[in-house]
């Protein structure tokens, strides 16, 4: 696998929904191996001001093109929100595993919450492929904030009713699952720390294959600063790397606390 | 233009190394830079224990800054010697090991440990990581703790014998002066300042415990100041570090009085950082006229009896 760090050039860059994008660049080389859960980390200008990386998530690949979404939230997101065609953005990657897709299950549930659902069209997309059918729960603070391309089978939940179920995205999950009979589940989830600990919580109850997605600040993105650690089930270490070890992890191997809320 | 410098044991081909705790142990970046280009590599802090790191959140960043609070996460002597040191023995480049203890005997058992070890041409001893319970600070701030670790340490080893300093003592120059006189061959500094960041939302502190270590551009010009000081106060050579980013801040530690420099949270941002570094010091040079790198080590060029205030100690 060759490693990538480069600046490369935005090709298209586009809102689709409230304050959220999706920016695409151009790189045969990164959309030739980048897979569904593989993340890049991204530096947004040359000035020391957002001094580190973020890490971005693939969202899709178009023949040499990667995708990435994201919402606004910081400096680094409103000066990738003003990128346009022919500009450049600093990318580094691929970083971290892939979601386990080639695992052997029936279908793929997919729970996202905010900006959680960027990895997803592509995922959802390559299965497709697999001939897998996919059912995507997606919980947003509002109908405004939805995203919708890329998904299959969408069942909306928003904070504020404005859309789909009135509340969190784990209560559309439940009321699909108690009343559909899902054949061999797998669920995939990305999102805020406390929808991934419920969900967690739910896949543990009802005995479902579930891989959960973490979001973590970090350095380097590369297992050397130290600086993403999440506490885990054996190994005789206690804490596993999201960069390296994740992004992606079964859920039955991540002790969640707290202080992830 | 002759680019390499010798410290002793520590022969290196340019005077940029990597600085410990940026850089792993040399593995993690070799798909993204050239290795070999680098004058030498400071692995990660190595303790005799593997240690598990403190809780998250470790790191946040802060203006042209990060703050961390790492907790010295790492392998353990035993694994560093079985598992990293075969990659880092066939580098072409320098090894320096920098090693964190809790005790003067910890110091001085993972250091006779390694000095079994081939391909080690440096140690770079860290009595300065503010963010341990146990050593760390403890030691970095006091001189009698520094001086005897140094003399200890001295005893045991004819390789090249670093002592990494804190900043966040009063006088620096008294603890580049307690190294020198127990027979370091080089000091290297800064380590990170104490910091600390907020967050209002939650009314809580950024890093679990609390405060943690600055880093990054933002301690630049206290790095400078450090440099420039502990140069003056020792007639070892200082290694300086702290917020190196460019080629040309690396000229200007060479010029405030750093024999070398250590690029650090600038390989987070670019694990390339250190080699465009080495390429532009050197392509600078060639312009310059310079013909070798020692020329510019402490030649600031200072008017006669002009002094930077605040440098005399109360008596």
């Amino acid at each position: 696998m060759t490693k990538v760090n480069a600046d490369l050039k935005v090709t298209a860059i586009e809102q689709v929904a409230e304050d959220t994008f999706t920016l695409r660049f151009q790189s045969s080389e990164l959309a030739g191996q980048l897979k569904p859960g593989q993340f890049i980390n991204i530096l947004v200008s040359e000035r020391i001001e957002p001094l580190l990386r973020r890490p971005y998530s693939i969202s899709n690949i178009y023949n040499d093109e990667c995708e990435i979404m994201f919402s606004l939230l910081g400096k680094g997101t409103h000066i990738l929100a003003e990128k346009r065609p022919g500009d450049t953005i600093g990318v580094l990657g691929p970083l971290g595993n892939t979601f386990g897709y080639e695992k052997s299950f029936g279908t793929a549930v997919i729970v996202a919450g905010g900006i959680g659902v960027a990895p997803f069209p592509y995922l959802t997309r390559v299965l497709k492929e697999k001939g897998i059918p996919t059912v995507t729960f997606l919980g947003a603070r509002s109908t405004s904030r939805v995203v919708r391309d890329g998904l299959e089978n969408l069942h909306i939940a928003t904070d504020d009713g404005s859309e789909g179920f009135h509340g969190n995205v784990i209560g559309a999950l439940a009321e699909y699952m108690q009343t559909h009979d899902v054949d061999r589940p797998m669920i995939f989830a990305c999102g805020p720390n406390p929808m991934l600990q419920a969900t967690q919580s739910f896949a543990h109850e009802h005995d479902i294959l579930c891989e959960l997605s973490l979001e973590s600040e970090m350095a380097c993105g590369m297992g050397i600063c130290q600086g993403c650690p999440i506490e885990h089930h054996g190994g005789g270490r206690k804490y596993t790397l999201v960069c390296t070890d994740g992004a992606c992890f079964d859920s039955r191997d991540i002790i969640f606390h707290e202080h992830h809320a | 233009m002759n680019t390499s410098y010798t410290l002793g044991t520590l022969r290196m081909k340019n005077r940029v190394l990597v600085a410990s705790g940026t850089f792993g142990y040399g593995n993690e970046a070799a798909a993204y830079t050239d290795l070999s280009r680098l004058g030498g590599i400071v692995t990660k802090s190595v303790s005799w224990k593997p240690r598990q790191g403190n809780a998250p959140t470790r790191i946040a960043e802060t203006p042209a800054g990060m703050l961390n609070s790492i907790g010295l996460a790492n392998v353990g002597i035993d694994a560093f010697i079985s598992e990293k040191m075969s990659f880092l023995r066939e580098l072409d480049t320098s090894i320096v090991v920098n090693i964190a203890a809790s005790s003067t005997d910890e110091y001085i058992d993972i250091l006779e440990r390694l000095e079994d070890e081939e391909g080690i041409e440096a140690y770079e001893i860290n009595v300065s990581c503010p963010n341990v319970k146990e050593g760390g600070l403890n030691f970095g701030t006091r001189c009698d703790m520094t001086e005897t670790i140094t003399r200890e340490l001295r005893r045991r080893t004819k390789r090249t014998l670093i002592i990494k300093l804190t900043p966040n003592v009063t006088y620096i120059e008294d603890f580049a002066r307690a190294c020198e006189a127990e027979g370091a061959d080089a000091i290297s500094l800064i380590n990170t300042l104490v910091g600390m960041a907020v967050n209002i939302q939650t009314r809580r502190p950024v890093l679990s415990t609390i405060t943690g270590g600055l880093s990054g551009p933002a301690i630049k010009p206290v790095a400078l100041a450090k440099v420039f000081q502990s140069s003056r106060a020792v007639s070892i050579p200082v290694i300086g570090i702290g917020g190196i980013t460019t080629w040309q801040d690396g000229i200007e530690f060479l010029l405030a009085g750093a024999s070398a420099i250590q690029v650090g949270t600038a390989s987070f941002r670019d694990p390339d950082a250190a080699v465009k570094i080495v390429n532009g010091m050197e392509a600078w040079c060639l312009e310059q006229g310079v013909e070798d790198m020692q020329e510019l080590v402490g030649g600031l060029r200072i008017d006669e009896g002009v002094k930077a205030p605040g440098f005399v100690k109360a008596k």
